[in-house]
């Protein structure tokens, strides 16, 4: 993706003029070659001998977008020289322009300030230029990038037809995104805040529209999402003069710089005043007066000279960009004049601009030199990553680009039929079985689909998956908790004990540089649109976990707090670990009673797991097996898993930028009878055992599981996998609270055949026993229950019997209310 | 002497030679070229060591521009830089053009030519590397002594105090140390630090001007000396890591050119708006160009992995130099004894602690699962008679240092805690990586002294500190302050927890000391022990530790299924008896057990002594446990 104004100027004219060899061949010399000028002013000279009432530098300023600008109309010439700054100056009036009534001009010192390129009309020589201020609008066609052969004229020509072709004035639309050359471009338009500057074709091309309308500045080209998008590391020499995307999060920024555009020199004799303008960082002050004659008498006026703002952001690499054990890389950016302060230390931010390299400055007492340069960016455009997510748009498609290839063997992988497996079981390879708990997981790392009702009143719909693991310490939740926590990009990890509600949330606090409150946000908000895990559970405040409740539900946090009243965005998964109050689950006791967490907070978690120790001799011998192969796996081995790793990072980050499945027709009918079935099943017993926010977790969870699939269709199997994973986990945490019981075996065999056929068994005969004794159609319970006992051959436990009364209280063949029970008539 | 001055004395020499060969021929390989030749050189048989190492030789007595050595640890990385690679330079007088090589310098020739066409720009990398953290003396001495390089002061250089020669140095480490303001600043730090003189004079912030303050050398651990680096690395600078050891064979380049805080106020005439000027910070151009004379610029012309830092073994991986090392390997049973019974002695008669003490440091992480370090054996010395003060926590300490090539203690004050910064942490004002003491080599001793500790509170750094302690037991891992985000390094340190009770910090496995003697007099005990052993026999014992380290290791098919078996017999027997976690715990003592006795697979019999030496530590930490409480 990039834009036409993305390749530099030499490039640009490329596609419409395609044997430039010169082009080609150029690419680095001029580069290389321009960068050492300053201690030779070859073309320096001219400067102060130029009449003061002036005439535009030729030379000057026309690296990148400024060529057409100033190539064609000497008024446009103007506009863009740094004379032209603010309104002021009597030149500046004095200037025709071509239906840009007052409209200010503006300087690009992000484009000429350090160095500039040249022009050369084709026809004559350099200097002849000079004579563009009366040229015509057919010489300018002739006129051609210094070093190159690109026609100036046909730039301009393609990017005002792109322009026609593609912005509709009439709209504002502040995005635009199109083919021109076949590639996009993106512009702004003129808005009152930030002006979007454009380059001069677009001017003509604006004031033809409205030759009435009058800009608070002249417009100019900001492209962005260059062709060399990457990452800081991979910059090398070969990209200095180029136009370059890269990402980073800004680290630090100087205070405001007033750079001189340019210097204002009064004679002391006879107050003749000249203006010089910077070059290249330097200000050849006039040796002679022209006027009086006299030497050395020329002063600096400051506050007549010029100045343009100015603002040094330092830059680091993003987190994810670097390679592993190795330190971010930081680089120098300037932002010119608007784009000042329009970064913070912290934003997450894509930058487009020129990359810069500046030899260390000579030393006036040493004739040697460092032979090092320093390099910085000068900023076109900025692009804050992070600001749409704080908005509230979905914006994860623009961070990660996959190569196609990779998308090949992602694609290919997930066409597999069993891909599904595949990933939960190269999840956390480490931990053993728990495969259930692995596919849970597996769903949530895909996440629902974003649904946004907010026109309906309801606001969004909650797309993350949220799970809870409960189990006997050292059932290696915590090795769960930090694989997820190191698999996706945006995970926090934390543990309950030592987190407080604002550490979770956000806090105010003073900034130390700036004195200024801030808001620093915690880890809920940094993990939007990733996991947080959050370890031992249990152990947090209930002041703590109240935080938790709308960031679950809500997806967002609400502060108010030193006078920042606010909401953010914590559209964050939840994946917390609780151990049991009693250190050791009882398997006597509910969900509820072993962790000692509220129900509204337990309501909000789609899955709840439950870990156990399942004490069952094959269990133990698969579990042994794995835990010795740990201990003699080849690295080659281990090299091969950490390859899946890899690919199970860029696949989930692939599906959860690109797939947004929607819910099929079936597949909606497949959820409706799910659901009513959950509901049937409670109703009988005169109780609910199912509300809307099951649904929507299993709605979730199957539009996960197709995410899985890469399908964009939520089908009837993903409901099936989404009804089975949720069943598994309500079974598991054994919701029903009258018997309470946890079976423990069922994690790992789910219900043995022969439990089932038990139960089957005893349920029928207590049918018999009841059927046969009908006048009575109210009994106790311990009464039936020794009944039974009697008539049995077999043993029957307390928890058997139970089982079968709720069987038939499920058959609405009987209702139990309290000891009693009561036949249904 | 040999003939090598040329390529060591004028590496650059050789250099320009072969860069002037190839603009005749046109061949773009001079490059590799000048990387081979040099690698060929330090190849043949002990030439490496008739180059002077910047580890034992003060700086000021290194010719510029020499080829030197320095065996380092990247602490860390700084931003790439562009370098003329190649350049023009015009004379003045004549006007004649000549093609330099800018590769490997610093500071170009005079009369650049900048608008040159054949100026090439090329892209180096810089690291900022420091002697390798809590290196042990013994390591020093030994490193020095086999280094044959004899070197002369440089004639440029006149010191302004006694002129000392290396020889001297090596002889009488530090009595005639007329360092002038130097000392008595050190004085204090070389009391504890016993005496790692050698390098005073490069030491960092030594006697400068008051007037400004001294340049903070950034080593990870306080109290360290030695010359800090900045290693400009021209290739492959990817497979470079932070926290990696290594050799460096570099151009040494000491230009005083490079100080970057020469004067520059009088620049005013030509009215300059350089950009690099307002780039940076003073802070940063501090850091980022301190003056060469203390931290010396090296370029990088051949690097050494450091698989270990054990003097006594070749340093390259085992397997080139196996045959010599089998001798070594069979004797690893009758060294093993040997060294279980100092140990014993050591921890007062103790054998199952001692095996315990073995196993520990010759852990190693080997792998990791998704994020479960391998092989890390974190060891909890409770019981440590605290009666006799910190001597005996620090008696042992002083007896493991003579053992392992580096180690640390850090004691477990309460302010130590809550001041000492464990945790790297960036520096964004001088755009640097301030260093922790929890940057370390891998397979350093961090020795972690809790009999230290005291009442008292904990403020928020002390709570982070013991958090870090715990994640680099439990994790191996350090998660590196960048401010806005944490930033994950993996480690590989062997930690050992001495402490009264149970440690606060987790521990993979838990010794109570039961001492079977009570000498009245403990120090004397100790030190009678500590004495007791010939240098020999300690060299044996350093080869031993480093060798069982870096054996390889399996389980065959068989035993894996014995293993299995008995795991889930144990489980039938009584399920409370063991988990998964003890099943963990016991094929890393079993491993190890197979390593010390120079096994590289698990034998049914080291299974069993693994069991029944774990049965043996268990029963003494229960009763323990059960006082405490406090599970990790």
């Amino acid at each position: 993706m990039s834009s036409p104004m993305s390749t530099p100027g030499g490039k640009r004219g490329r596609p419409s003029n395609p044997s430039t060899p010169a082009s080609e061949a150029a690419t680095s010399p001029p580069a290389q070659r321009r960068r050492g000028q300053p201690s030779s002013n070859g073309d320096l000279p001219l400067m102060p001998t130029s009449p003061p009432t002036d005439m535009p530098d030729p030379l000057q300023d026309t690296s990148l977008f400024s060529s057409p600008r100033r190539s064609v109309l000497p008024s446009e010439v103007d506009m863009s020289s740094p004379l032209m700054y603010g309104t002021p100056s009597s030149r500046v009036d004095g200037t025709p322009r071509s239906g840009a009534r007052g409209t200010p001009a503006r300087q690009r010192p992000d484009l000429g300030s350090v160095r500039k390129s040249k022009q050369v009309d084709l026809q004559s020589e350099p200097s002849a230029a000079d004579g563009a201020a009366a040229a015509e609008q057919p010489a300018g066609q002739r006129l051609v990038i210094w070093g190159t052969d690109v026609n100036v004229a046909t730039c301009k020509e393609k990017f005002q037809r792109f322009l026609q072709r593609f912005i509709d004035p009439s709209s504002k639309e502040d995005e635009n995104s199109c083919l021109d050359l076949n590639e996009p471009l993106y512009m702004q338009k003129l808005e009152e805040e930030v002006i979007p500057t454009f380059d001069m074709a677009v001017n003509e091309l604006f004031f033809e529209r409205f030759p009435d309308s009058i800009l608070e500045h002249q417009i100019q080209v900001r492209p962005y999402n260059a062709l060399k998008t990457r990452n800081m590391r991979s910059l090398n020499p070969e990209d200095i003069d180029q136009l370059i995307t890269i990402s980073g999060m800004v680290i630090r920024t100087s205070q405001l710089i007033p750079e001189m555009q340019e210097a204002f020199f009064q004679c002391a004799v006879c107050a003749f005043s000249a203006r010089v303008e910077v070059d290249r960082g330097r200000i050849a002050e006039p040796a002679v007066c022209r006027n009086c004659n006299t030497t050395h008498s020329l002063a600096l006026i400051h506050n007549r000279s010029m100045f343009s703002d100015k603002q040094m952001v330092k830059i680091q690499e993003s987190p994810e960009d670097m390679p592993a054990g190795q330190t971010p890389h930081t680089t120098v950016v300037y932002a010119h004049n608007d784009l000042v302060d329009k970064v913070q230390p912290g934003d997450r931010i894509n930058i487009t601009g020129i990359y810069r390299a500046v030899p260390m400055r000579v030393n006036p007492r040493q004739s040697n030199v460092k032979s090092v340069y320093k390099t910085h960016i000068d900023v076109i455009h900025f692009r804050k990553t992070d600001e749409k997510r704080l908005h509230g748009q979905d914006d994860e498609n623009e961070q990660r680009l996959f190569t196609e290839a990779r998308v090949q063997t992602l694609r290919e992988l997930a066409a597999k039929p069993d891909v599904y497996d595949r990933l939960s079981s190269a999840l956390a390879p480490s931990i053993y079985e728990h495969e259930d708990i692995k596919k849970g997981i597996l769903l949530q790392l895909f996440g629902g689909t974003r649904k946004d009702f907010s026109q309906t009143g309801r606001g969004n719909f909650r797309a993350e998956v949220n799970i809870l693991l409960c189990g006997d310490p050292g059932t290696s939740k915590s090795q769960l908790l930090q694989y997820v926590f190191n698999l996706v990009p945006r995970g926090q990890y934390t543990s309950g004990k030592g987190s407080s509600a604002v550490g979770l949330t956000a806090y105010i606090m003073k900034d130390p540089e700036t004195r200024q409150t801030v808001l620093q946000t915690g880890a809920l908000v940094l993990s939007d649109n990733g996991i947080c895990c959050i370890d031992e559970f249990d152990k947090m405040s209930d002041s703590t976990r109240s935080v938790l409740h709308e960031v679950m539900e809500q997806q967002t946090l609400s502060i108010a707090k030193a006078g920042i009243i606010c909401q953010l965005n914590a559209r964050t998964s939840i994946l917390a670990a609780a151990n049991p109050v009693e250190s050791q689950w009882n398997p006597k006791k509910t969900t509820i009673e072993n962790i000692q967490l509220p129900h509204t907070l337990l309501s909000r978690f789609d899955l709840i797991f439950l870990m156990l120790d399942p004490q069952d001799e094959a269990y133990d011998r698969k579990l042994a097996h794995h835990l010795v192969s740990l201990y003699y796996q080849s690295e080659e081995q281990l090299e091969e898993e950490n390859l899946d790793m890899a690919v199970l990072k860029d696949f989930i980050a692939y599906a959860r930028s690109y797939i947004q499945p929607k819910l099929s027709e079936e597949a909606g009918q497949a959820l409706i009878e799910a659901y009513v079935e959950m509901r049937k099943v409670g109703s009988g017993r005169g109780m609910v055992s199912a509300y809307p926010r099951q649904l929507e977790s299993l709605i979730r969870l199957a539009e996960a599981h197709a995410k899985v699939r890469f399908s964009d269709k939520v089908e009837t199997i993903d409901v099936e996998e989404a009804k089975r994973l949720h069943r598994e986990a309500l079974k598991q945490s054994a919701t029903d609270p009258r018997t309470g019981f946890v079976d423990i075996s069922i994690l790992t065999t789910g219900m043995s055949a022969t439990a089932r056929k038990r139960k089957e068994e005893i349920t029928a005969a207590l049918k018999k026993m009841l059927q046969s004794r009908t006048k009575t159609p109210v009994m106790k319970f311990q009464q039936l229950f020794d009944d039974l006992r009697g008539q049995s051959e077999t043993a029957i436990t307390k928890d058997q019997f139970e089982e079968a009364l709720k069987a038939l209280c499920d058959e609405d063949y009987l209702t139990i209310s309290g000891k009693t029970i009561r036949l249904a008539t | 002497m040999p003939s090598t001055n040329d390529w060591i004395n004028n590496p650059l020499g050789v250099v320009e030679e072969m860069f002037g060969a190839s603009q005749n021929s046109s061949d773009s390989g001079w490059e590799a070229k000048v990387t081979e030749f040099f690698r060929q050189r330090l190849m043949e048989k002990d030439a490496h060591t008739w180059v002077p190492s910047l580890n034992d030789v003060p700086l000021h007595y290194l010719k510029p521009n020499s080829l030197v050595k320095f065996r380092c640890l990247i602490q860390d990385m700084f931003d790439p830089e562009f370098y003329m690679g190649a350049y023009d330079t015009v004379d003045p007088s004549t006007k004649a053009k000549v093609l330099r090589c800018g590769k490997y310098k610093d500071v170009t020739e005079c009369g650049v030519d900048l608008d040159s066409a054949n100026m090439v720009t090329s892209e180096r990398q810089t690291f900022y590397c420091v002697p390798i953290p809590g290196e042990s003396p013994w390591v020093k001495e030994s490193y020095a002594s086999t280094c044959q390089a004899r070197v002369v002061p440089s004639t440029s250089y006149v010191p302004s105090r006694q002129k000392r020669s290396y020889e001297d140095d090596d002889e009488d480490d530090m009595d005639t140390q007329p360092q002038a303001q130097g000392h008595a600043h050190n004085a204090a730090a070389e009391a504890q630090g016993n005496g790692d003189s050698k390098r005073q004079e490069t030491e960092a912030p030594s006697g400068q001007k008051a007037s400004s303050p001294p340049l903070d050398l950034n080593f990870p651990l306080p109290g360290e000396k030695g010359p800090a680096c900045l290693v400009k690395v021209y290739a492959d600078w990817d497979s470079f890591k932070l926290n990696d050891t290594m050799e460096v064979y570099g151009i040494l380049s000491v230009s005083p050119a490079l100080s970057a805080l020469s004067d520059q106020s009088d620049t005013s005439s030509s009215l300059i708006l350089d950009p690099a000027e307002c780039m940076e910070t003073a802070e940063e151009l501090r850091v980022h160009s301190p003056p060469a004379s203390l931290v010396p610029r090296l370029h990088l012309i051949h690097t050494q992995r450091l698989a270990h830092n054990n003097p006594l073994l070749p340093p390259a991986a085992l397997e080139d130099s196996a045959a010599s090392l089998a001798s070594t390997l069979g004797e690893m049973v009758s060294v093993r004894a040997e060294l279980l019974a100092y140990f014993t002695q050591l921890l007062l008669g103790d054998v199952l602690a001692a095996e315990y003490l073995l196993l520990h440091l010759i852990s190693n992480v080997y792998a990791r699962r998704d994020v479960i370090p391998l092989g890390k054996f974190t060891l909890n010395l409770s019981g440590c008679p605290a009666t006799a003060g910190p001597a005996y926590t620090e008696q042992l300490y002083c007896a493991l240092q003579q053992l392992v090539p580096s180690a640390y203690r850090l004691s477990m004050t309460l302010q130590n805690m809550n001041q000492l910064r464990l945790v790297p942490r960036k520096d964004y004002v001088a755009n640097r990586l301030l260093s922790g003491a929890l940057q370390l080599a891998a397979n350093t001793s961090l020795y972690l002294d809790e009999t230290q500790l005291e009442q008292g509170q904990l403020d928020p750094a002390g709570v982070r500190n013991i958090t870090a302690l715990g994640n680099v037991i439990s994790w191996q891992k350090v998660d590196y302050d960048f401010n806005y985000h944490q930033m994950e390094f993996p480690s590989n340190i062997n930690v050992l927890i001495a402490s009264e009770g149970r440690s606060l910090l987790p521990s993979d496995c838990h010794v109570h000391l039961q001492p079977q003697v009570t000498p009245p007099n403990m120090e004397a005990y100790l030190g009678s022990a500590l004495t007791a052993q010939s240098s020999s026999q300690l060299n044996k014992f350093r080869l031993y530790l480093t060798m069982a380290r870096t054996l390889d290791y399996s389980i065959s098919e068989e035993v894996t299924k014995a293993v299995e078996d008995d795991f889930v017999d144990m489980r039938k027997d009584d399920p409370q008896s063991i988990s998964a976690d003890d099943l963990h715990s016991l094929l890393g003592v079993a491993r190890l057990l197979c390593l010390s006795l120079g096994q590289s697979a698990l034998s049914t019999d080291a299974w069993s002594r693994a069991k029944h030496i774990e049965t043996l530590r268990k029963s003494r930490s229960e009763p323990q446990g059960c006082l405490n409480g406090n599970e990790p």
